[in-house]
């Protein structure tokens, strides 16, 4: 939905027509946008960045009004996901810019490509500790890719295109352009060039063929072969090789959770998401491999456990387009740096046939029949958080999207719903973003308005960013929420139980509203659930309903997520219950 | 169903140390830490500095100095870097310093390079012979006087300033400021050449 129709133009014919020469750096921005092709923009008004909403008030771009700049910074995030290009997102200065930085930290975690245009003090008041001043540069310089301090109207336009092509060029990220409102409301004529990243930053594309000939034999060698997909794969739209690649050479396909989608779930390789709370055969089958192909993967520690037990018998092959990865966490007996989907067509003919493994993948079958991902199935109340998300993964077309916040309710979505296509799982990984899921969800609908959206919620979580849902009302977004509501902030409480004596500190929330009657009040359509008897008519009615839903859901408060590797923990000895977390 | 217990199931016989490398199970392996001089060349704007030594703390790499200064392009600074860290942490160091966007180039200096720090001395002038004496021992001359004081310059390696320093205190050292090692590779390779 646009937000220009309040005052009437007063000559259309002239607004309407395109590439009216830029007057201001304001213009510049809003030009360089247009030409890197931005369909939307998400932000919070503002005194500095004023200038540039005003510009923005003559292009076709369509900027959405969050309730909050961390959930333009999320939306931005998700759109970014869903789509592939890079989401863009507009702060003022001073808070405005602080309250995006979460969002920024969030997509510098998990690779994720953002704009971020804030407002700034005119440049002769920076450093003087202005009115909403504030270091944004400083600030967010370690958490983008580059964090520019625009100078000058005649070159705010190029500063915003190179922003913008280094955000999604490589490996994707943040970046973040500081527009002092005395640049973007300075007069120039200069119109923003071509988006191209900086001369300095260097993006590989093939791997050495040596390099992926040595490890394609490594691998053909392997008795027991996994391939790890790690976010990387998603991202740089190599799903589809990676489906050949695997289907070819027989290889069992271990996901991370940022790579969820990038190989179906319902295929007889898939042995689903290693990790944390990851399933019991990919953990096992990762402990077990001796050779690993990690691809897109930057190891972190929820997927590793303890780096010393991790995979230790197995040759590490190592996709990566970013070099720094190479080596960061788990060391590359085979380093391949370059771009996903070109290094597996590299590697797909490079195989000299495929390994020989036919009772490693028996054993991978039989550790799926030994530890399947079950839960007590509901014949008694309470309601179970895993019967909901599955019920719901039946009842939705592949292509549905998932997006969630942080906490037991995201594992239990990426545990209990079934992926089979890429980009259509949507959460925080690396940051563990509370508050994610409900502007998350805003971006990933207008991203991807024809699919489905469903956003599984804590009830910690969604009170975060609650009031996103004002957003949701207003632009009518068909988004389904479901907050697994157990009255506390579950994981903390889990942990809590399992590692701290069960000394519940500040974990359990039985103050929280009544969801149901909240999305009543924004405007949007509320639901209860209480027992597994409606769960499916619930749903339904939900996604029915042509507006944001929510279904506040009660479920069992004593439920928690297994299998479970405790952190530091070696992967193959995860705990199906709690009776084995004090065995390990 | 359920499988074996945690204790009963499958399990490799291999590890890894804390870097990720696989090791031989009997052997206890460590990566003693070793000083290496990087070099960087950067553009030559403001930040720059910043976003180089913010890298550094915030990836917890032991820096123990850092120079930087302007190259015959007016464009382009050259920072020297030194750092004491394992194997991987340097090789981590590189590598994160070639992701940042104003950096063009990083390579890391052979042993051999040529490298010089600058220490300025101020002792007291009570005895400014003896001092002048203990100058020449390190090449050092004296850039400053007065009737109360005597301030000395100092180039060298580290290891020299260490040395001139001690032999300064006998004479009241009342402030020291040191440069940090600035660093070429001998011969004529230049790191220009690399970008």
């Amino acid at each position: 939905m646009s937000e220009r129709a309040s005052v009437p133009k007063e000559d259309e014919s002239a607004a309407e027509s395109e590439q009216e020469p830029v007057t201001t750096g304001a213009q510049s921005v809003i030009r360089a946008l247009e030409n890197a092709g931005t369909d939307y923009v998400f932000g919070v008004q503002g005194g500095a960045i004023m200038p540039v909403y005003d510009a923005l008030y003559d292009s076709d771009i369509n900027h959405v009004t969050m309730a909050h700049e961390q959930g333009a910074s999320h939306a931005a995030d998700a759109y970014g996901i869903v789509t592939g290009d890079p989401g863009v997102c507009f702060a003022t200065s001073g808070p405005g810019a602080t309250n995006l930085v979460t969002g920024i930290a969030d997509a510098n975690m998990d690779s994720d490509p953002v704009i971020a245009l804030t407002g700034q003090v005119p440049t002769e008041f920076v450093g003087n500790d202005a009115f909403q001043e504030t270091d944004t540069v400083g600030i967010t310089q370690p958490i983008t890719k580059e964090s520019y301090f625009a100078s000058d109207p005649d070159t705010v336009g190029d500063d915003v295109s190179e922003a913008f092509a280094l955000a999604d060029a490589g490996r994707q990220g943040p970046t973040l352009v500081d527009l002092p409102k005395d640049v973007t409301q300075g007069d120039t004529e200069v119109e923003p060039g071509t988006p191209q990243t900086p001369e300095t930053y260097d993006v590989p594309e093939e791997a050495d063929d040596a390099d992926v000939q040595e490890a394609a034999e490594a691998l053909a060698e392997a008795d027991r072969p996994v391939i790890l997909s790690g976010g990387g794969v998603i991202k740089a739209n190599a799903s589809n090789a990676l489906r050949e690649f695997a289907m070819e050479y027989e290889v069992p396909v271990i996901t991370t959770m940022p790579g969820i989608g990038s190989f179906p779930e319902d295929h007889e390789l898939s042995l689903e998401w290693a990790g944390m709370h990851g399933t019991g055969y990919a953990n096992l089958a990762i402990t077990n491999t001796d050779c690993m192909l990690a691809i897109g993967t930057r190891f972190d520690d929820r997927l590793t456990g303890g780096v010393d037990s991790f995979a230790p018998d197995a040759e590490v092959i190592h996709v990566d387009i970013d070099p720094a990865e190479i080596s960061k966490n788990v060391y590359a007996d085979y380093p391949l740096v370059g771009d996903a989907r070109e290094v597996l067509r590299q590697l797909f003919d490079a195989m000299p046939r495929a390994p020989d493994a036919d009772e490693w993948r028996e054993q991978c079958q039989e550790w799926k029949s030994e530890y399947p991902m079950t839960y007590d199935t509901p014949d008694d109340e309470p309601l179970k958080p895993q019967y909901v998300v599955e019920t719901f993964s039946d009842m939705t077309p592949d292509d549905t999207i998932v997006c969630t916040g942080v906490g037991q309710h995201q594992m239990w979505a990426s545990q209990f719903w079934e992926y089979t296509e890429p980009r259509t799982w949507v959460s925080s990984h690396g940051l563990g973003t509370m508050g994610y899921g409900v502007p998350a969800a805003i971006g990933a609908k207008l991203a991807a308005p024809d699919q489905e959206v469903v956003c599984f919620d804590g009830d910690g979580s969604f009170l975060m960013t609650v009031q996103g849902l004002s957003v949701a009302v207003r632009e009518q977004l068909d988004i389904t929420y479901v907050v697994l509501n157990n009255e506390a902030v579950g994981m903390v409480r889990q942990w809590q139980d399992g590692f701290y004596e069960g000394r519940r500190m500040a974990s359990e929330y039985p103050w929280i509203p009544q969801f149901d009657k909240l999305a009543e009040a924004f405007g949007a359509r509320g639901f209860t659930l209480e027992s597994h008897d409606n769960v499916e008519e619930t749903i339904q009615e939900a996604r029915e309903y042509d507006g944001p839903s929510v279904i506040d859901a009660h479920i069992d408060p004593g439920e928690n997520v297994f299998p479970m590797v405790p952190s530091g923990g070696d992967n193959g000895l995860f705990a199906l219950n709690e009776a084995q977390l004090d065995m390990i | 169903m359920p499988g074996p217990t945690p204790d009963e199931r499958m399990r490799p016989k291999g590890r890894r140390n804390t870097q990720g490398i696989r090791v031989d199970p009997e052997a206890e392996v460590t990566h003693e830490p070793r000083q290496a001089v990087l070099s960087a060349l950067v553009k030559h704007r403001p930040g720059v500095l910043s976003e180089v030594s913010a890298l550094f703390s915030r990836r917890q790499f032991n820096i123990e100095s850092l120079t930087v200064g302007p190259t015959v392009d007016e464009d382009t600074a050259r920072m020297t870097i030194l750092i004491e860290e394992p194997e991987p942490g340097i090789d981590q160091a590189k590598k994160q310093l070639r992701k940042l966007v104003p950096v063009i180039s990083v390579s890391e200096l052979e042993g051999g390079a040529v490298r010089r720090e600058l220490a300025l001395v101020k002792v007291s002038g009570e005895k400014p012979d003896d001092v002048n004496a203990v100058a020449d021992m390190y090449n050092g001359q004296a850039v400053d006087a007065s009737t109360d004081s005597v301030t000395v310059e100092i180039t060298g390696s580290k290891q020299k300033i260490d040395a001139a320093i001690e032999a300064f205190k006998q004479f009241d050292v009342q402030e020291i400021v040191r440069t940090g090692a600035a660093a070429l590779e001998r011969g004529p390779n230049t790191l220009e050449k690399d970008v």
